[in-house]
């Protein structure tokens, strides 16, 4: 169990540079997790937390222990592979066993370790099998067998669902954060899906092209998302932006849009005229027919309990999560008004947050 | 597959696939069938015309490939024959004055043969994987350069071997033959091999490393046994060529470490044209290659991965 810190760390191959000055901490015992779309340096991140790929500056602090030129076997982590990567000549057994082996530990101790952990991940019937036959579930389970039977200070894993089907991996990811809940193992868990990532991680951090954008808890990257980049890229429908030119003063809790006045949480930074852009998680779009800002109905989708309406108005198209019992035509002209604390406020040019009453404290990447 | 899939090929075409395969196959054992057939005959059956099918086998030419023999002279009758074989060559009017030198050929090819076999594999394995691996300065020039190696035509270089070979004492050594025949295999064994290596996910040895093993024990440990079957046929292509390899035997070899290929057709000139003793040494010549191919067979028919990394 452990505690990493990460500190401008960095990655460059040749000329290209895949990860650029990153820091964030993991706390012990933490479900991390690592996200960002294809390519912006998750699984570098990862590898060099692991040992696999040393930084070419930077440090990687496990439990205070500058471990960043050390190699992989030295660091006591534990990986599991995107593809599993059993090794295909071993049984069941054979792969959950050979770490044990590295380290010397006695016949006896490895028998029993290996048997706890075949009953935590309930694989016991498939100890003595080759993993060539196993099912997508079961080498999961024999990768994470592997990997827990050690009992590392932490562990890696790089889109361990990956390989697997939809509907495997929600039982599956179940099944990991029950297992983390009970064993409170330090996890970095990478992964491009924002759902998954919310869903299972107690912190997040997001990632694009080599840049750590923010870093915080679901909530506070949902709630206060630090960059236009993780407003547009967490949440499904993502954050609706409204741009338009105007300045913003230290103090003010509205913005004009077209001369409109907005409400937003107190703004606790300043600008010159440039172009803004306010950001709207859809839930947050109310149509209200009385409202002065307004918009036309294009779509409605019906998703059961809710339906998404999209609108189109002067700033921007919208969509609107809305009770499914609300009327909309498509069509019509339509009055919307937002929920004022929950607005985000965005510098266009350089596409970060205003500070503001509201996401006070989130940490900025 | 179902019975009933579009590729499933029709019943007249497996047919003539097997009609093919059938003649195909009696075309190339043929030559193979004379040759032992021959090492079984005796020497006025071996040349009758047309040929005899059926035959009184004997085991003559065997005999005669591990003796030296001389006519019995009509004034100096010799002793009377004391085993088997003393026997046959009274029969065929001739006497055994001690044995041949086609065992010692017959061993200079298996060390020569295996020794250069294994040296090859072991360098191409570390070369390959390492190739395959690391970040290693010009690789691609020196792949190319490793290849080039194999595109001249041996006879090209032989002078220039020969020469160097003299001066360096390596001249009909079994080490000086070694070494050549590896030189000649390194590159056929550095490229298959590193195509095997290539495949093998590095997945693998990083798994093992971060179990805590060092870089050695997970190439020793992981990469080997998954390599295992690059490695049997790449053995089997290059014992093929240094066991047949004849135009730097004959060149560079004599007296102390020439191999059978050389050997076998000077048989011919003594005594005759004894053709049963040449089939007889073709066919124990055949023999270590083929139990070699057959002992390896399981691994070339064997898939890498298992399936245990999903692509
Ligand atoms: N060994 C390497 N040599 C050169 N470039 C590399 C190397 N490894 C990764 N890269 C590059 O670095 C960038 C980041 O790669 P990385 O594998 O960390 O992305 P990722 O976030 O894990 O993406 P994905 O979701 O596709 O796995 C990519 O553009 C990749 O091409
Ligand atoms: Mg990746």
């Amino acid at each position: 169990m452990a505690q990493i810190i990460i500190r401008n760390l960095r990655k460059e191959f040749g000329s290209f540079t895949a990860v650029q000055g990153s820091s964030f901490t993991i706390e012990d015992g933490e479900f991390f997790m690592l996200l960002g779309p294809s390519g912006c340096g998750k699984t570098t991140t990862l590898r060099m937390i692991a040992g696999l790929e040393l930084p070419t500056s930077g440090e990687i602090l496990i439990d205070g222990e500058d471990v960043s030129q050390r190699p992989a076997s030295q660091r006591d982590i534990a990986m599991v592979f995107q593809m599993f990567a059993l090794y295909p000549h071993m049984n069941v057994r054979k792969n959950i066993s050979y770490p044990l082996v590295s380290q010397g530990v006695p016949k006896t101790e490895v028998r029993d370790r290996v048997a706890e952990v075949a009953r935590i991940l309930r694989i016991e019937h498939l100890l003595e099998s080759p993993v060539g036959g196993l099912s997508g579930g079961d080498r999961q389970r024999v990768a994470l067998g592997r990997a827990i039977v050690r009992r590392p200070k932490a562990f890696m894993m790089d889109e361990p669902l990956g390989a697997l089907d939809a509907e495997f991996r929600e039982i599956m990811s179940e099944e990991l954060r029950g297992l983390h809940d009970r064993m409170r193992a330090t996890t970095v868990y990478v992964t491009h899906d924002q759902l998954e990532a919310m869903q299972m991680g107690d912190k997040i951090v997001v990632m694009n092209h080599g840049v750590v954008e923010q870093f915080g808890t679901p909530q506070q990257i949902y709630d206060h998302p630090a960059t236009l980049f993780v407003a547009d890229f967490i949440g499904s429908p993502s954050m609706n932006f409204l741009r338009f030119d105007g300045a913003v003063k230290r103090g003010a809790s509205s913005v004009s849009l077209s001369g409109l006045d907005v409400e937003t949480p107190e703004i606790l930074d300043e600008t010159a005229p440039t172009k803004l852009v306010l950001g709207v998680r859809p839930e947050h779009v109310i149509l209200s027919d009385a409202a002065p800002y307004r918009g036309r109905v294009l779509a409605t989708e019906y998703l059961g309990t809710s339906q998404i309406i999209t609108i189109e108005a002067a700033h921007g198209t919208l969509k609107a999560r809305a009770p499914s019992g609300q009327i909309a035509h498509t069509g019509e002209t339509v009055g919307l008004t937002f929920t004022a604390p929950k607005l985000a406020l965005f510098n266009a040019e350089t596409g970060r947050a205003f500070r503001t009453a509201a996401n006070q404290g989130v940490h900025h990447g | 597959m179902t019975a009933y899939s579009i590729t499933e090929p029709s019943k007249a075409s497996k047919w003539v696939a097997g009609l093919l395969v059938a003649f195909y196959t009696i075309v190339t054992l043929l030559p193979l069938v004379w040759i032992i057939s021959t090492g079984f005959k005796s020497g006025p059956d071996s040349i009758s015309y047309p040929p005899k099918l059926v035959f009184d086998p004997t085991v003559e030419g065997y005999v005669n490939l591990f003796t030296s023999r001389t006519r019995i002279s009509q004034d100096a009758p010799p002793p009377p024959a004391e085993t088997w074989y003393d026997e046959i060559t009274r029969d065929q009017g001739m006497v055994i004055t001690g044995p041949s030198r086609f065992g010692e050929r017959f061993m200079n090819s298996v060390i020569i043969g295996f020794g250069s076999t294994a040296l090859s594999i072991i360098l191409g394995t570390l070369a390959a994987y390492a190739f395959s691996r690391f970040k290693v300065p010009l690789k691609d020039d020196l792949l190319f350069f490793i290849l080039s190696t194999r595109m001249m035509p041996p006879i090209a270089v032989a002078i220039p071997i020969y020469l160097m070979y003299r001066e360096l004492g390596l001249s009909d050594t079994h080490l000086g033959m070694i070494l050549l025949y590896t030189g000649v295999n390194i590159s056929l064994a550095v490229w298959l091999l590193k195509g095997f290596i290539d495949e093998i996910p590095r997945e693998y040895e990083e798994a093992a490393l971060i179990d805590g093993y060092t870089r050695f024990q997970a190439f020793r440990k992981v990469v080997l046994p998954q390599a295992a079957t690059g490695i049997a046929s790449t053995a089997i292509f290059c014992l093929i060529f240094a066991w047949n390899e004849y135009a730097f035997a004959v060149l560079l070899t004599s007296g102390n470490a020439q191999t059978a290929p050389p050997f076998i057709p000077t048989i011919i000139g003594t005594g005759g044209q004894d053709w049963p003793a040449v089939a007889a040494g073709a066919t124990l010549f055949l023999l270590p290659v083929m139990v070699f191919t057959i002992l390896l067979r399981k691994h070339l028919l064997r898939g890498i991965t298992f399936g245990a990394v999903r692509k």
